[in-house]
């Protein structure tokens, strides 16, 4: 690693203002921060934890119904009190092992966007809101393709508010290695429609699949959902071809249906 | 440098660190705890588990800076006042739950951690916790029988399906 000097606030407004300096990164849990480090493919002069904010853990109900988690929450916490809404505490429940969950942060996976990571799979079936210490944004418009949002430098997420469906599951079809998603297909079924969204399919990152969407909006059976998708623009890499990838997304579809029912 | 001060095993120490250092560096070299091993690097293999505020974490995968202020544990802590072998580590001497040995102080840890929160886990509970530890040598059902064990159950006869 190169060095860098750690910094831990204890509020969003001193981290921000401590992300104002030149080449300033936050650290959220570090599960993938850390082994960029390592890998000398970042090279930030400061580190800002996030871990120290008690401002931004945590998980609750609000006035409207929608789950608040908190954008330093890890996933161990999620997994332990989102009861309310069972799909996303079963999906924080399975992300890595253990020890990966009792750091890594909604936030930190948020931000990242890793094109095969779990949560932005749950954010966009959702309909989550991402608020950050300057602004609200709707899942539809913070998703910018592999690896890019529509954060900004030096803004951080400081909440995540999930609207919760009447019914809703996450199946994810685990790559062994990585502990990744190799296809990740989280079901929403809300009063005024379905929404589906897969992870680790597409090259522009996670996508909600409005054929699907379409089908089980009028008939939410395994056996509405329509012939996967086709294999052009998915990942096709060691782990699996894009029309293998292609295929899994109808199946984890049904699957989630399944589950969801 | 930043001056950090934390619990290790029940005693307080403070010492200068650099941003980058990590847990596992910091347990390793400036406490000369070597118990916690580094076999990865890269936060695949869990040897280096150690409890930070009774949680299993990744020290590879920690700054000792962030475990300002916490409660560390490490392998060094887990024996009894007396010297002897805790539960759990009596249970893995006596059901073979090593070889090598090189995983050991890993699944010692996550074990703890896990039957901290579960204090009678399944087969299948141990193996789905067990997921970030890996091992070399024993093919895990060992492992998983001296954990059954430790927690005072039944050691079923696990073999491979
Ligand atoms: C062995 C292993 C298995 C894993 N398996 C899975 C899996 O199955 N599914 C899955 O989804 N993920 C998985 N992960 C990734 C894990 O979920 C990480 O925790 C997550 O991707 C990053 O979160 P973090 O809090 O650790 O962020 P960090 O690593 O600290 O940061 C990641 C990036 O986000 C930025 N950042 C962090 N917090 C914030 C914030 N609040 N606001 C703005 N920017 C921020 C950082 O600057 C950095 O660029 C795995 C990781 C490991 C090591
Ligand atoms: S050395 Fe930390 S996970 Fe392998
Ligand atoms: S006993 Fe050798 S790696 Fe587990």
């Amino acid at each position: 690693m190169y060095s860098f000097d750690i910094q831990r606030p204890t509020s969003v407004a001193d981290a921000v203002a401590a992300l104002g300096t030149d080449e300033a990164q936050p650290l959220g849990g570090g599960q993938t921060l850390i082994p960029t480090l390592k890998q000398r493919l970042a090279a930030p002069s400061v580190l800002v934890s996030l871990s120290a904010i008690a401002e931004m853990k945590g998980v609750c109900t609000m006035d409207d119904g929608r789950l608040s988690i908190g954008g330093g929450t890890t996933h161990a916490t999620v997994a332990a009190e989102a009861s309310s809404y069972p799909a996303l505490a079963a999906l924080a429940g399975n992300i890595g092992d253990p020890a990966v969950r009792s750091r890594g942060t909604i936030g930190g996976s948020l931000a990242n966007n890793d094109p095969s990571a779990c949560y932005p799979a749950a954010a966009l079936a959702s309909g989550a809101t991402i608020v950050t210490n300057a602004r609200e944004i709707p899942a539809d418009d913070y998703f910018q393709g592999m690896f890019a949002t529509a954060l900004d430098e030096g803004e951080i997420i400081t909440e995540v508010r999930f609207p919760v469906p009447e019914k809703g599951a996450y199946m994810k079809f685990e790559q062994p290695a990585s502990r990744f998603a190799l296809v990740g297909v989280f079901v929403a079924k809300f009063s005024d429609g379905v929404r589906v969204a897969v992870t680790g399919a597409s090259e522009d990152g996670v996508f909600r699949w409005s054929e699907a969407e379409a089908a089980l909006s009028s008939n939410f059976s395994a056996d509405a959902v329509p012939a996967a998708p086709s294999g052009d623009g998915m990942i096709s890499d060691l782990h699996g071809s894009g029309a293998y990838r292609a295929h899994l997304v109808g199946v984890m579809t049904k699957r989630a249906v399944a589950a969801a029912s | 440098m930043t001056n950090v001060t934390m619990t290790v095993n029940g005693k307080s120490v403070t010492r200068e660190v650099k941003g980058n250092t990590l847990l596992s560096d910091f347990l390793r070299e400036d406490l000369r705890l070597t118990g916690t091993h580094v076999g990865c690097d890269t936060s695949q293999c869990g040897a280096c588990v150690v409890h930070v505020n009774g949680e299993a974490v990744k020290s590879c995968t920690m700054f000792a800076a962030e475990a300002d202020g916490a409660e560390v544990g490490t392998i060094e802590g887990q024996a009894n006042a007396d010297g002897s072998l805790n539960v759990i580590q009596q249970a893995f001497q006596d059901h073979h739950g090593l070889q090598c040995g090189f995983c050991t102080p890993g699944m010692v840890m996550s074990a703890a951690a896990l039957l901290k929160d579960n204090p009678k886990p399944s087969e299948a509970e141990i193996r789905d916790y067990l997921e970030g530890n890996i091992c070399r040598c024993t093919g895990y059902h060992n492992i998983v029988k001296a954990i059954m064990a430790a927690s005072g159950q039944d050691v079923p006869a696990v073999a491979a399906e």
